[in-house]
């Protein structure tokens, strides 16, 4: 090895000229695009902040939120149940978790809404009686039991429940099957190894999706406005349905939309590192 | 000497292949028995048949004088429910070639599980009984590593340590140094050499020639689905009897 000093060696960059090209051209048809906006008589930004924090918009908000997070819980709930029933041994309950992901998968959000709406329609009383004594133990009008928002509520959470089946089953289908045995080994039961053992490792995979249909949920309820869900999207519609002020409105709703999305995204990264520990990527070290 | 271990006739299938062809084996409580043999001879199903992984098709085979996987009544047997099963899988501990520890919970965490759901031993009395395990295996400073952190030893080790804790009156060993690199085997060999030096009834599927030579009491030839031999190391590894014996051992010695 010698001692000298290896010879200084000039470095050129590469020239990134594509990159200053593409941003000329976005910022300028960007220019574009704002100026027509900001030209539009119909923007009026000033309504805008007007209604973004009228106390009725604000409990569309809130009702959206919760809307969101309790057909989450139900679909996800119902959805861990079917995803169960679909690998379970006994073909009688495979075939009532396919059949009903068939169905509720199979039909637009909007009917399933619209007839749980209308389920008065189809029966006009909800009647529970003990069989062949005549009891009757609870009978009132479909229209008093099943309202607007029980309707939306049932409707956004069974839809759910269908597509978070097919989630959660290819979750625990992922699960390495050498972790089941080695639960079987321990003396632990099929309950306790799926609960213990599989589920905590499927939701590594099951979050991502999951987080998914949490934004496409949120999204969804926009759709109960349909049979006045009183939701965000229903109080816009009703304001707008009164003064005629569409484009302001329904940017109220579109910015309350972005940022509880942007609020969820967040807590998807913060479940998503909870579940990623004990695994190379994103764990906890 | 009781039988902790007894096999007559066990066959076993895959669909149209005939793994099994009718093993006897005989391991005696207290007893280290090594079964070697060609792959594909049987000898991992076998292992697996032992705790009801892999049910048998044919023949009988116990445990501790209890039938593996029926309940005999009267001259009937009984097919075993699901929750019977685990219930006799909690005296019997396992370790796979492949760990299988659960990579979401700590070295402890997959050591107290079992015992602390499945036994319900207090979670206090369950932490004390896995440190101590884990400073048998050796692995006292790693309790609260995942298993993604450990090597490959150290995750059989503490693979070991898991199975120990439902205090299993038999362990089942299949190919525990296979997935492991060279210079990492030694340190599992030798937690299972002090397993066996106190007197834990071990069956071990193996092809540590060494191991099997210096601690198993009873050694076990398998070959296509049959125990070609079986007796003291000595005499299987030193003077096999048959042919096949002779020739598995000329190319793996």
């Amino acid at each position: 090895m010698t001692t000298t000093e290896p010879p200084a060696v000039r470095v050129v960059p590469v020239r990134h000229y594509g990159r200053w090209l593409t941003a000329l051209l976005v910022a300028g048809l960007a220019a574009l695009f704002l100026r027509a906006l900001l030209s539009s008589p119909n923007l009026e930004p000033g309504t805008v902040a007007h209604y973004l924090f009228q106390d009725y918009v604000l409990d569309g908000v809130v009702t959206t939120l919760w809307l969101t997070v309790l057909a989450m819980v139900l679909g996800t709930t119902g959805g861990i149940l079917l995803a169960v029933l679909r690998l379970s041994d006994n073909p009688v309950l495979r075939g009532v978790s396919w059949t009903f992901i068939w169905v509720f998968r199979g039909t637009p959000l909007l009917v399933q809404i619209i007839f749980f709406g209308f389920l008065g329609a189809l029966f006009p009383r909800l009647t529970l009686s003990v069989p062949f004594t005549g009891t009757v133990l609870f009978d009132r009008p479909t229209s008093v039991v099943v309202t607007g928002t029980v309707a939306a509520v049932l409707a956004l959470s069974l839809n759910e429940m269908a597509y978070a089946a097919e989630v959660i089953r290819g979750g625990i289908l992922a699960v390495d099957q050498g972790q089941t045995e080695a639960a079987a080994a321990l003396g632990m039961g099929p309950t306790l190894t799926l609960r213990r053992v599989v589920l905590p490792q499927a939701m590594r995979v099951i979050i991502p999706p999951m987080g998914n249909e949490t934004i496409t949920m949120l999204k969804s309820t926009a759709l109960v406005s349909i049979i006045a869900g009183r939701d965000l999207m229903t109080a816009v519609q009703s304001v707008y349905q009164n003064n005629y002020k569409v484009i302001p409105l329904l940017l109220v709703a579109a910015i309350w939309y972005l940022a509880l999305v942007s609020l969820l995204s967040a807590g998807q990264w913060l479940v998503e590192r909870r579940f990623g520990r004990g695994f190379a990527r994103g764990g906890v070290r | 000497m009781t039988a902790m271990v007894r096999a007559e006739q066990v066959t076993k299938r895959f669909g149209a292949v005939e793994v099994l062809k009718g093993i006897d084996l005989t391991v005696a409580a207290g007893e280290v028995a090594c079964l070697l043999g060609p792959s594909g001879s049987g000898k991992s199903t076998f292992l697996r048949c032992v705790n009801h992984l892999e049910r048998i098709d044919g023949g009988q085979l116990a445990v501790d004088g209890e039938l593996v996987g029926y309940r005999r009544q009267g001259d009937r047997l009984h097919e075993l429910k699901a929750r019977e099963v685990a219930v006799r899988r909690r005296d019997i501990g396992m370790v796979f070639q492949r760990f299988n520890l659960f990579p979401h919970l700590t070295a402890l965490g997959n050591v107290t599980e079992a015992p602390v759901r499945v036994l319900r031993t207090p979670r206090e009395r369950a932490r004390e009984e896995a440190l101590r395990l884990l400073e048998r295996v050796g692995l006292a400073d790693r309790a609260h590593n995942y298993p993604s952190q450990l090597s490959g030893g150290q995750q059989q080790r503490v693979a070991i340590a898991r199975a120990l804790a439902m205090r299993p009156k038999l362990m089942l060993f299949d190919e525990p140094t296979s997935a492991l690199d060279p210079e990492l085997v030694g340190e599992v060999l030798d937690v299972m050499k002090g397993l066996a030096a106190d007197g834990m009834t071990m069956v071990v599927v193996t092809h540590e020639m060494g191991f099997a030579r210096e601690v198993a009491d009873q050694v076990a030839f398998l070959d296509d689905g049959v125990v070609v031999e079986t007796g003291p190391p000595d005499e299987v590894l030193g003077r096999p009897r048959h042919e096949r014996t002779r020739a598995f051992l000329d190319k793996v010695l």
